[in-house]
């Protein structure tokens, strides 16, 4: 008896020795496998905040617009040397000579073919057009002189913003030293100002930075969206209501179920394919439509508010089914009545979260043509149209510095919506959510 | 007649006849007392509607599928034999200015032919709207009349209506299908055009993509080629960096957000993690393409070593920091999913925090996690805004990540976006890549629902 007492406390003692001279390497793996954990969740916060720190520091200058204030004399030589005041002979008169004439009347000193064009070219083309159309409201401006303040070219603009490095040679910059020089002088006759960039938010894409805006291409996300969701959410909550409360246990069934996990999965431009061929070429719906990439999206989203739908059916407690029926009420009656409400707060929610995802779609909308350079804003959703996420697309390609900065804009205001939804999404939830 | 104009009156017909059935069923009612009567007087005007609402929505299903086609058909076979005669893609863009011609929109003048069919396709139209305004009117209103007449207290109005919502329901719950079905034939069907002009076996096993054809014989070099291992290798390399940057910091992440972190630090860092994985993809496009490949560019230069401005390391990077968050919050499920009393039991024998994960919470998650980096290569290979803006479009047959390679979706953009003729090896090479696409994802998800059903360990 001593005997084996004795033998046990010996291997006690050796396992203990053994675990104690094991002890420092094992903590100090585990202190090893806390330092990855931590480095690991720093680096993705990280991450999240150089890309929102990046974002925003590049994008922040778009949503205001540098102004220059010229005097332009409406000269009834130039408008309308006929005199006639024809609407025809206004709206083609050579508006360009007005602010030309303008900004020669500032720089006297300026000569030579090249050095005028780039003096003119500091204010935007888009001037003309509103001389244009101040002239057609009120033809009584002719013959008038007035101080008027036109958006700045996108270069000008970018030397006020601080994005034009004056340090480098002359040679490789689009704005040179004689331009610095002026734009310096406009700043001290108090001609520059810095506004609120109302155009960003008002009018459609353009070839030029200063004139492009994205509410053509938000207009066309909201038409898209809005079809999208009059027919993914009726057809995703009655699918649900089928699949959860009314569908047998067969073959069809099981097939269906198969397919809305698979559909789930599939990338999205797979869907973009299946709109061309079928929405376009088999159908002839029109290209670059909000109706044909509302339909695309519909079907893409279909699968999230199915599955966020099922979950909240299936979160509603029997008792309350078994309640209804036992009072008499049919098993649609039950659903109709009961159920439905009971499960639409969390469906809602499920429905927002998709359509979250829906608006940053882009690689589908190239498919079905909606990458087309479009400068009108859509009225119906059958007008051509772009979208916010193809609008970031196409003005990340474009070569001008001034677009990066509004793409970046751009990006920040789509961001910005959709936030908006999850919040939404996470405000239903918790003002609906029911604990049983 | 307009179609708006068309709905408009056979809603008004439909909500007449619903009107007219509850009053008949509630003076029915009234007059014999409701206690002999089946169903309440709602039902029975519920069921009038669906008498006149369904046939009539059939015509119109049927007038929005087959009208146009019907009509085409019609005005070609109008056509002088010349034009009829013509090989089908010069058809189409003769029946496309046609439309144009129809429409409106024609930018240059049209001539006589075409501006003839373009009369005879829009009086057609006319007339087949006129058709369809006049069809769906008597349909509904003698359908809803029949109901009508039909009506009185033993017809079992609310099981009929009854058994239609369901049967509606069931449809919605077919569109699923009816959407994967939609997908395989139009796919397919174009693909297997493509395979007829380009042997399956020179698409799948050739080194060599140039999809540029020759417009005209003589052109010297742009014969076109279509071997798609370049565009698959080029996708298992950016999809190979992605893994390797998400699945190591992912998991690390979620065992760490799961085992270590406070509820406190967990409720600032979860929600970080959810943003990330909101934000659209285009964005990330845009940032590897002007953030992260200028960096990499200079950083390659500065230790004297070339880094392509569209190199598979920068658009894997970014997809790796895209696909992160699914890694981890699918990780953070499954191992928040494992039983307690394994980890107890495990703290009992004396195993520390970190043995206790990697040797047991770690083997009895892998099934899930598994399952979970399936879906997650699933989800890279077809991603498509971060390549088409950050990696390159020639296909590079390479093994060296800092150059330029191409993908299988990269690819199927810039062959579809722009003009595009129908019916060139060209176009429907891309409808071969997204087949082949279709079917590997398709492959992905299925393999990890399996090793997820396969191998999960069931607890308690």
């Amino acid at each position: 008896m001593a005997e084996i007492n004795r033998k046990a406390l010996k291997s006690a003692a050796e396992t203990r020795k053994l675990v104690e001279s094991s002890l420092r390497s094992r903590y100090a793996r585990e202190r090893r496998f806390q330092a990855y954990g931590i480095a690991a969740v720093v680096a993705s916060v990280a991450f999240v905040g150089f890309f929102f720190v990046t974002i925003i520091a590049q994008g922040h200058t778009a949503f205001f617009q540098t102004y220059v204030k010229l005097d332009i004399d409406f000269d009834p030589v130039v408008i309308d040397p006929e005199g006639g005041r024809e609407p025809q002979a206004l709206s083609s008169a050579n508006y360009q000579k007005l602010v030309k004439t303008s900004l020669e009347k500032l720089f006297p000193d300026v000569s030579g073919r090249s050095d005028k064009r780039t003096l003119n070219s500091m204010v935007s083309t888009g001037a003309i057009y509103e001389l244009r159309d101040m002239v057609l409201a009120d033809a009584s401006l002719i013959g008038k002189t007035r101080s008027l303040w036109f958006p700045a070219d996108d270069e000008l603009d970018m030397y006020f913003k601080g994005r034009v490095d004056v340090d480098v040679d002359e040679t490789s910059r689009r704005f040179n030293d004689k331009q610095v020089l002026w734009a310096e002088s406009l700043r001290e006759q108090g001609r520059i100002e810095k506004r609120f960039n109302t155009i960003f938010f008002t009018s459609g894409d353009s070839r030029d930075p200063e004139l492009s805006g994205i509410w053509a291409a938000a207009k066309g996300s909201f038409f898209m969206l809005l079809v999208t969701i009059v027919i993914a959410f009726p057809m995703g909550v009655a699918a649900a209501i089928y699949l959860e409360e009314f569908a047998p246990k067969n073959r069809w069934v099981d097939l269906i179920e198969v397919n809305i996990n698979n559909l789930a999965a599939v990338p999205s431009i797979i869907f973009g394919l299946l709109g061309l061929a079928v929405f376009i070429n088999f159908f002839s719906l029109p290209r670059s439509a909000p109706l044909v990439g509302g339909l695309v999206l519909a079907l893409m989203t279909m699968p999230t508010v199915i599955i966020a739908s099922r979950s909240a059916i299936k979160a509603v407690p029997p008792s309350i089914r078994k309640a209804a029926l036992g009072l008499g009420a049919s098993q649609v009656q039950t659903v109709t009545h009961h159920v439905l409400p009971l499960a639409l707060p969390g469906m809602l929610t499920g429905a927002i979260l998709g359509l979250a995802r829906a608006l940053g779609e882009t690689a589908p909308l190239l498919m079905i043509g909606m990458v087309a350079f479009i400068v009108d804003i859509p009225q119906t959703p059958l007008d051509p149209s772009s979208a916010l996420p193809v609008q970031i697309y196409l003005w990340a390609d474009s070569p001008e510095r001034a677009f990066v900065e509004r793409t970046s804009a751009a990006i920040i205001v789509l961001l910005a919506f959709l936030l908006l939804m999850n919040a939404a999404a996470v405000w239903l939830r918790s003002r609906f959510e029911r604990r049983w | 007649m307009r179609l708006t104009t068309i709905l408009l009156i056979y809603a008004a017909i439909l909500f007449a006849g619903y009107l007219a059935g509850r009053r008949k069923a509630m003076v029915i009612g009234y007059r014999d007392g409701f206690a002999g009567m089946h169903s309440l007087p709602l039902y029975h005007g519920y069921n009038v509607m669906l008498w006149g609402a369904i046939p009539a929505l059939i015509s119109i299903i049927a007038y929005l599928a087959f009208s146009d086609a019907f009509i085409i058909s019609t005005v070609v076979s109008g056509l002088p034999d010349a034009l009829r005669n013509l090989p089908e893609p010069q058809l189409n863009l003769a029946i496309n200015d046609i439309r144009n011609a129809a429409a409106g929109t024609m930018l240059s003048g049209a001539s006589e032919v075409t501006s003839a069919a373009a009369e005879q396709f829009n009086s057609l139209r006319n007339l087949s709207s006129i058709v369809l305004g006049i069809t769906v009117i008597v349909l509904s209103a003698s359908g809803c009349a029949l109901g009508f007449f039909r009506l009185n207290e033993t017809v079992r109005a609310r099981n009929q209506v009854e058994s239609t919502v369901v049967v509606c329901l069931l449809l919605a719950a077919s569109v699923a299908v009816l959407t994967t079905v939609g997908i395989v034939f139009s796919v397919l069907l174009e693909a297997l055009r493509f395979f007829q002009q380009v042997p399956i076996t020179e698409f799948l096993f050739g080194l060599n993509w140039s999809p540029q054809t020759a417009i005209r014989a003589d052109q010297v070099g742009s014969s076109g080629s279509f071997g798609a291992v370049p565009l698959f290798t080029g996708t298992l390399m950016i999809t190979g960096i992605a893994m390797l940057v998400a699945v190591p910091i992912g998991l690390m992440v979620a065992i760490y957000m799961a085992e270590y972190i406070s509820p406190r630090i967990r409720t600032v860092v979860k929600p970080m993690l959810e943003l990330l994985a909101g934000i659209p993809t285009v964005v990330y496009g845009y940032f590897a393409a002007l953030t992260v490949a200028p960096l990499l560019r200079d950083f390659g230069f500065n230790m004297g070593f070339e880094i392509s401005a569209e190199s598979a390391l920068g658009a894997g990077l970014v997809m790796g920091i895209m696909i992160l968050p699914f890694i981890s919050s699918i990780s953070d499920d499954v191992i928040n999913a494992v039983p307690q009393g394994l980890r107890d039991g495990s703290y009992g024998l004396g195993a520390t925090k970190s043995e206790t994960i990697t040797r047991v919470i770690l083997p009895a998650a892998l099934p899930g996690i598994v399952g979970g980096f399936l879906l997650a290569v699933s989800r890279a290979i077809g991603e498509t805004m971060i390549v088409v803006m950050a990696a390159g479009l020639a296909a590079n047959l390479t093994a060296n990540p800092f150059e330029a390679v191409t993908t299988v979706t990269v690819q199927i953009v810039t062959l579809l976006v722009g003009d595009q003729e129908f019916d060139s090896p060209k176009t429907l090479a891309a409808f071969g890549l997204g087949l082949t696409l279709f079917v590997v994802t398709l492959g992905l998800n299925m393999l990890a629902l399996q090793v997820v059903r396969r191998f999960r360990e069931e607890y308690d």
